[in-house]
This record gives structure tokens, sequence and C-alpha cells, in this order.
């Protein structure tokens, strides 16, 4: 199953992934996790939030353009190689993966969110090998 | 040293007389082969007979950049394309180019044009001439290339793009002129200090022109390079480099009034002003037989001066610029119309249609950089796309304006939205004195 992640256009300017993150806070939105992906000129904030369509809303009514996308939030077992049997199964399925960041809801095991160039093909995989995936109702109850 | 001295030192009277008698057959020969021409002096009741002297120019029509536009690309030609032996092309307001055609005569009187300025500026048949403006349609390279080759100069026919290879031929060859816009050679100056070369030139003059420039920048120029530099003006609808140039006192261009009559117009009811007032500039091409052009008008601000000038020439002298009627911006030496942005990104469906252009002077390089808004439909999560649609951007760009530009995504709604005349450009540069 996939879970929705929040990603934010932002210019590279001073104070602005601040004012982002001061928007979600005022509507009581709970960061889980989050990847930052920096370019010279713009960054791209993708947040993982307890509830992604509401934290979309609020920065919609604070002028801040945002996007839903699905993406697999995967538990990995804290062993290693784990990770990469994962990925294993991935790429032998010609499955691309477009980026990927860490997760940290439970001590037992790790978490990882992934987005690949084909969301629904990597949830077939991942439902066919047993693995566990968030649902965005489980986040919310975090 | 005057290249023409019965046509530059003339008395005000002959000249007068002679632009007169050239007024009256261009106004006969135009109602005849050109029927945009025709058309429009019957609408406002003009026959070529009631055209007598030059001082009836004021009863004739305006032309302007539009009018080429709409009779894109070969209407206002008053010659059959077999008489035609070049054609040159500036930027238009929009996706089309302003075309314009020469006869052979044009050319050789486009040479003789720019064999004056160069003169002028001290240019002999001694000298070696580095041609540093672009060639092709632009008509900066092969204009001066032209003008300098009729003086008889050794010609070094470099363009643009090169510097690393015109300072290097510029010292093993021994050069001794340059032409160039003169933001270019301030560059150049720079590059020739990096390389330690500065005190291996044999440089005397340059012949800058294409865009305009301040007395500082003029005597930058001249302190950098310890060399004498002048201002050479044209623009490809009265002919190209060569219609005006400063002689070694500076006190304006002296027009090359025999062929191009110039006047300055009250912006706001078009009439002739006195003398040293500000206003538009417009010329009459008095002997151009591809595509002449009655009262145009350029939108550039100036003033006349028609006292002799203590180089000995009488011609009339346009003042240093002033600024632009229009939106017109002169980038690294091309003619940029925000609107051609405009229609360019209409093409991109992923950003909206409201742009930013932010021009600067870095190391003596113009600059472009081109925001754009992301569309809230085409967000994404992925920063190659991004950087793919960036790049695509930058060519639809480089394909409408002949000119790379820098470009920046910016966040949707983040372009200032304003009311009435939308605000497109952020010019950082100091091109106009006052």
């Amino acid at each position: 199953m996939f879970a929705k992640q929040l990603t934010v256009f932002i210019e590279n300017r001073t104070g602005r992934l601040s004012e982002v993150l001061g928007v979600l806070k005022d509507h009581n939105i709970n960061i889980l996790s989050l990847s930052l992906a920096d370019t010279t000129e713009f960054g791209l904030l993708r947040l993982i939030v307890n509830n992604a369509a509401q934290g979309k809303e609020a920065l919609t009514e604070n002028g801040f353009s945002s996007l839903l996308s699905d993406v697999s939030i995967i538990q990995i077992p804290h062993k290693s190689g784990s990770l990469r049997e994962l990925l294993k199964v991935i790429d032998e399925n010609g499955v691309n993966i477009e980026y990927m960041y860490g997760l940290s809801i439970e001590s037992d095991s790790a978490y990882v969110v992934l987005k690949a160039s084909d969301v629904e093909k990597v949830d077939k995989i991942l439902t066919e090998n047993g693995v566990r995936t968030i649902s965005c109702e489980e986040l919310a109850n975090l | 040293m005057i290249w023409n001295e019965t046509k530059e030192c003339m008395s005000r009277d002959q000249m007068t007389a002679l632009q007169s008698a050239r007024l009256v057959k261009l106004v006969d020969y135009m109602y005849h082969n050109v029927e945009f021409y025709r058309k429009k002096m019957q609408s406002v009741g003009i026959m070529p007979g009631d055209v007598k002297s030059i001082e009836d120019i004021v009863n004739l029509p305006f032309t302007t950049k539009d009018d080429l536009r709409d009779n894109y690309p070969f209407g206002l030609f008053a010659v059959p394309n077999s008489q035609i032996v070049r054609i040159h092309a500036s930027s238009g307001t929009t996706g089309k180019a302003t075309v314009v055609g020469y006869t052979r005569k044009d050319l050789d009187i486009w040479a003789e044009c720019v064999a004056r300025c160069m003169t002028m500026a001290g240019v002999t048949k001694d000298d070696v001439i580095q041609i540093a403006y672009g060639y092709g349609l632009f008509t900066g390279g092969l204009g001066a290339h032209d003008g300098a080759q009729k003086i008889g100069a050794t010609v070094v026919p470099m363009s643009t793009g090169n510097s690393k290879k015109l300072t290097t031929m510029m010292v093993d060859f021994g050069a001794t002129a340059i032409a160039c816009t003169p933001s270019y050679l301030l560059h150049i100056s720079e590059v020739l200090a990096e390389e330690g070369l500065l005190d291996q030139i044999k440089l005397k003059y340059a012949i800058c022109g294409a865009e305009p420039w301040t007395e500082k920048m003029h005597k930058e120029i001249e302190s950098r390079l310890n060399i004498k530099a002048f201002d050479i003006y044209g623009l490809s609808e009265v002919m190209g480099p060569g219609v005006a140039c400063d002689c070694e006192y500076h006190r304006g261009l002296h027009v090359c009034e025999d062929h191009f009559y110039p006047e300055v117009l009250n912006s706001a009811t078009l009439s002739p002003v006195a003398d040293g007032e500000t206003g538009e500039l417009a010329f009459t091409t008095l002997t151009k037989e591809g595509i002449p052009l009655i009262r145009y008008r350029t939108k550039d601000l100036t003033s006349l001066d028609r006292t002799p000038c203590e180089c000995g020439r009488t011609s009339a002298r346009i003042s240093r610029f002033k600024g632009r009627v229009d939106d017109m911006l002169i980038i690294r030496g091309v003619n940029v119309f925000p609107s051609q942005i405009e229609a360019a990104l209409v093409e991109v469906d992923e950003v909206t249609p409201h742009y930013m252009m932010i021009v600067d002077r870095v190391n003596n390089l113009d600059t472009l950089e081109v925001q754009v808004e992301l569309d809230q439909k085409y967000y994404t999560d992925e920063v190659r796309k991004i950087e793919a649609l960036t790049k695509k951007i930058a060519h639809v760009i480089q394909q409408a304006l002949g000119l790379s530009a820098k470009v920046k995504i910016v966040e949707p709604q983040s372009l200032v939205r304003s009311q009435g005349k939308a605000v497109h450009v952020i010019d950082n540069r100091k091109l106009y004195e006052n």
C-alpha cells in the first residue's frame, strides 16, 4: 500500500524553509521524516507527515504550492544487508528508484521511504514478497 | 582624416539642396514601387508632386517597426528580388524578424558610410583591423567588414565568441584597430590583462557600437587599452552600422546626412523639435533602393546639433543617446523585446505566462536571467524533471532571441503581478547617463 508524501518547491532564499515549517507547526502537522533535495537554484522539500492532505491544505492557504504523491514506506529489519535484499528484488523487476530516504518510527526496525519509476509495480512486488509497508492511516495514528 | 570631404564638409545650404533633390526623387520612386507607401500617401492625400523640398518631409507619414513586421518578409522592398544581393535581419517585437534587403548600390553606399566612420576614427589602409561583431544576419559583422575593406585596411573577420583567439591574434597580427561592442571590448581588455598581453598589443583605435554606452565606459576603454575609442551608430532598418559616428572631438555623432536625413521628434506630438532639444530620432533613407524608408522611427532618444564641428565636418550630429521610447533592450549587441520572451513561453505548457527578465553586466559581459513560474499542474517531486524543464525553456528562449539566457524556475505565484502595465524587466546595467 502507498503512503502520501508532501513535496514543496522552495527557492534558495534565507528563511524560506523555516516559513514552510512554521505553517505546518501552526496547523499541528507533525513531521515524521523529511528529505531536502538541493540544487544551486532551488530545493525540493519532501515530507512524510501525520496528515499529508491537511498539510497541503494548510500550505495552500498560506500561499505555498505543494504536491501530494504516492510513495512506499517499507519496513526493513535491523539487520546487515536487509536493504540490499529488498533493492535486489526491485532491480530484478526492472524498476528504477527515483529517490529514497530513511524514516524512524519504531526502535525494532527501520523504514525507508521509496519513490520508484513505477510505483504500482513496486507495491505489487512488495506485497508478493510479504514486505510490510505503511499506509496513510497508520501514519495518522503515530 | 576625412574620407569624403565633398560630402562631409559641404555647406549647410548645399546639403539642404542635395537632401531636397534626393527626397523629391525618393518620394516619386517609393510611390511608384512600394504599394504600402502609395496607399499610405493616398490615405493622407499626398502625391509625389506635393513634395518639393526637404521641408515638405513633415507632411509625409511615418514608418515603424510594426510596418516592417506587417509586410514581412519582402513587402516593403522597392525592387524585385533579382536586384537584391543581400538580406539581413534583426529582432522583431514578436516572433517575426525585421528583414531588410540591399541592392548592389545599397551595399556600395553602406561601405562608403562605414569607410567615412572608420576614417573619422583614424583607420587607414595601413591598419590591421579585427572585426569582432557577429557575422551573419546581424548587420554588425559584414557591415563593418565591407567598410574597412573599402578603406583598404587589412581586415581580420574574427566574429564573436572566442576571446582567447582574438587576443592571441591581436598580438600576433599586430592589430591596430578593432570594431566590436563596447562591453565586449572591456571584456577583451580584461582577458588581455589576465594573459599579461597588455604591453604587447599595437592597438590604436576602437570603433564601438551596436549598444549604448556611457562616457564612463568610453574613458575606461581608452585608459585600460591606451587607445582612442569611437562611437558608431546604426540600425539594420536604416542600413546597419555607419549611419553616424563620432570624431576625435566627441561632440556628438556625425550623421551621413546625404544618405540619411535625421529628424528629432517630440514624443507626444511627433513634430520635429528645435536643434538641441531631446526627442525620438527618425531617419529617411535618401538614396536607398532595396528597402527605402520614409521617416522611420528609431525609438532612440537624442538631440540634433547642426553647428559646424572643429573637425571640419558640417554634417548634423546626434548627441549620445539618452534612452529608448519603447522597452527594447540591447543585450550583448542583440536587440531583445520582452514580448519575444512572452511569445516563446506560450509554447511551454509547464510554466505560467508570468516572467521576469533580469539583465546585468558581470565582468563587462551582459547576462540575462529569465525567471519563470512552474505551473501548478506540472508540480513535481523530482529534481530531474525540473532540471529538464529548465533546459527546455533555455532552448526555446535561445531559439527565439538568438541569445542564451539563464533560466530560473521560481515558486508558483512568486512573481509580482502588477496592476496595469506589467514590469517584466529589471535592468541593473547603467547604459544611459543622467
